[in-house]
């Protein structure tokens, strides 16, 4: 990683999000403690993505909470770009989308869009150049003025991504985005994900829970364990040379191979022999 | 794309009740006014009954027609402090409960003193406010009807901002975005349907009570002294002319607040903002 360093989010070493031993203890009821994370290790570089995947309670959102300054650790460290995770958010360092759209019902389309533009003070003409930019990205050009209510599930989850993508962020934070949504409108949604990474370079941090969308996305993918919620394995899900992620590599034995791989993993064991046994 | 375009029509015209309206809804309610009516004309007309105990809505009527131009100043005093005790009453209330929403022990120490001023009758401290402000000026009126206004608006307000939704309020928090950008671009907007109700309900409270207050002394202008003045004199037609007006004022100051939060509060009903498939 030798770039020239002229952004000063970028650190010497390259590295989007550092975890160095994280644990996160929740108090639980009746005095029991839940370890939603133990000992976490990871390293996200600059423009890489990274799929966290796990069963749910495994802490794979409470890391990305934690990234995103919504939770602290409760031991370990994190940084990103090198800086804590409260710098990091004040700087505006990355952008985020959540299950939920969250899109204000009271705005439009682009207002919402514009949103975390205007919450740092961009000027208007600047932010309507921006927000045109934007929608055209998520193909929402058309939708500038309508309210999120008249919009579909998907659209707004598009809304959401070119909203999560308004400053630019060479970070981006994705907590299950596309899980509401059904699996025609989640592929072609996967598919604009990835063109608007390869266009943007920013690295991504993904949480969710299918298997093929983490490897179809993924540089990498983290399989994670629940209770204690654990790093099992980090997977690497590159494309092999050659190879693009489009649909055709939906199909390709690569694609298959790795997605094998990382259910032997989340099951314990071989899938064929963990068929129909209770292995958690 | 035309799909979309029906759904976005669909979608404007929910946002607009009042344009969605059948000619029965507007028929029926006022068939039924013209039926009381007239049943009251004839009822007073038939038994001969004396103006003292029911005018008849003819005499109503004709002196309402008399009177038109005394009737409109009252209205115009009486609908002044109205005013007046709504927006101050308003804005304290809003102000109230976003600081009670911010400070949680101002919350908990509000709650009793909210509980013991809803069940004060306001109107009561109209005599002790002309002692303490001079029975010359209208300062009382406005108090009475600010008080009376604070407590729903402050309560509906609270409840409304306390409705803001996880993901936004940690949307947020990851913009580090200041809290006054937060009041005005999340927190009261959120709030806002909760804050009209409340406005509703004040808003004829506050004429209410402004013309109450007017029973209790203070100056000569206001709908509130001419219907006691009238009464006074066995002037009944007048009197319920007067009630006439003080009802159309009442009904004025709805209309408005309907209509300012129409315009204002179109995208935020909380069914508007679900996801759907």
């Amino acid at each position: 990683m030798t770039h020239a360093l002229t952004d000063d989010a970028v650190t010497k070493d390259g590295c989007a999000i550092r975890a160095s031993g994280v644990g996160r203890v929740f108090a639980g009821t009746k005095g029991h403690q839940v370890i939603a994370l133990d000992d976490v290790h990871l390293e996200v570089a600059e423009g890489e993505f990274v799929s966290l995947i796990g069963p749910s309670g495994c802490g794979k959102s409470t890391l990305l909470r934690i990234v995103a300054d919504l939770d602290h650790p409760t031991s370990g460290s994190l940084t990103v770009f090198g800086k804590s995770t409260h710098q990091a958010r004040v700087d505006q360092d990355y952008g985020i989308a959540f299950q939920q759209a969250g899109l204000l019902p009271w705005r439009t389309v682009a207002a919402n869009v514009g949103l975390p533009l205007e919450v740092h003070g961009v000027a208007r003409s600047d932010r309507q150049t921006r927000v045109e930019e934007l929608l055209e990205l998520v193909g929402l050009t058309d939708f500038a003025r309508s309210y999120p209510d008249q919009l579909s599930g998907g659209m707004q989850q598009r809304v959401a991504i070119a909203r999560a993508l308004a400053e630019s962020p060479r970070l981006l934070l994705m907590d299950e985005p596309f899980g509401a949504l059904d699996e025609i409108t989640r592929e072609r949604m996967q598919a604009e994900l990835v063109r608007i990474c390869s266009e943007t370079g920013a690295a991504v941090l993904f949480v969710t829970h299918s298997i093929p969308e983490a490897v179809f996305l993924s540089d990498r993918v983290v399989v994670m364990t629940p209770r204690p919620g654990r790093i099992i394995e980090i997977v690497d899900s590159r494309p092999t040379a050659g190879h693009a992620r489009d649909d055709e590599f939906r199909d390709a034995e690569e694609f298959f191979h790795t997605i094998a791989r990382v259910r032997e993993l989340l099951h314990g064991g071989p899938v064929a022999a963990a068929r129909g046994v209770e292995t958690r | 794309m035309s799909l979309a375009a029906t759904e976005r029509a669909e979608a404007t015209l929910r946002m607009r009740p009042l344009r969605d309206a059948r000619f029965t809804t507007l028929l029926a309610p006022a068939l039924l006014g013209v039926a009381t009516i007239g049943l009251w004309q004839l009822v007073v007309d038939v038994f001969n009954i004396d103006a003292f105990i029911v005018p008849s809505p003819q005499s109503i009527w004709s002196e309402f027609l008399d009177s038109r131009s005394s009737i409109w100043h009252g209205m115009l005093g009486t609908g002044r402090n109205a005013l007046y005790g709504l927006l101050i009453g308003a804005a304290l209330g809003i102000l109230g409960a976003l600081v009670a929403n911010a400070v949680k022990v101002i919350d908990l120490m509000a709650v009793p003193i909210v509980a013991a001023l809803s069940v004060v009758p306001i109107v009561a401290l109209a005599p002790v406010l002309y002692t303490m402000f001079g029975a010359a000026a209208n300062t009382a009126r406005v108090i009475v009807a600010a008080l009376t206004v604070i407590i729903p608006v402050y309560v509906n307000t609270l409840r409304g901002l306390r409705q803001v939704k996880v993901v936004h309020r940690e949307l947020m928090h990851v913009y580090a975005a200041r809290p006054v950008f937060v009041a005005r671009a999340v927190t009261l907007p959120t709030a806002s349907p909760y804050v009209f109700t409340g406005l509703r309900i004040a808003s004829s409270l506050a004429v209410i009570s402004a013309l109450i207050a007017e029973y209790f002394g203070g100056p000569v202008d206001g709908l509130g002294k001419a219907i006691t003045t009238a009464a006074s004199s066995s002037n009944y037609p007048l009197a319920w002319a007067y009630v006439l007006g003080s009802i159309l004022l009442g009904l004025a100051f709805y209309v408005v607040t309907l209509l300012v939060e129409l315009r204002v509060a179109r995208h935020s009903s909380p069914s508007t903002s679900t996801v759907s498939l």
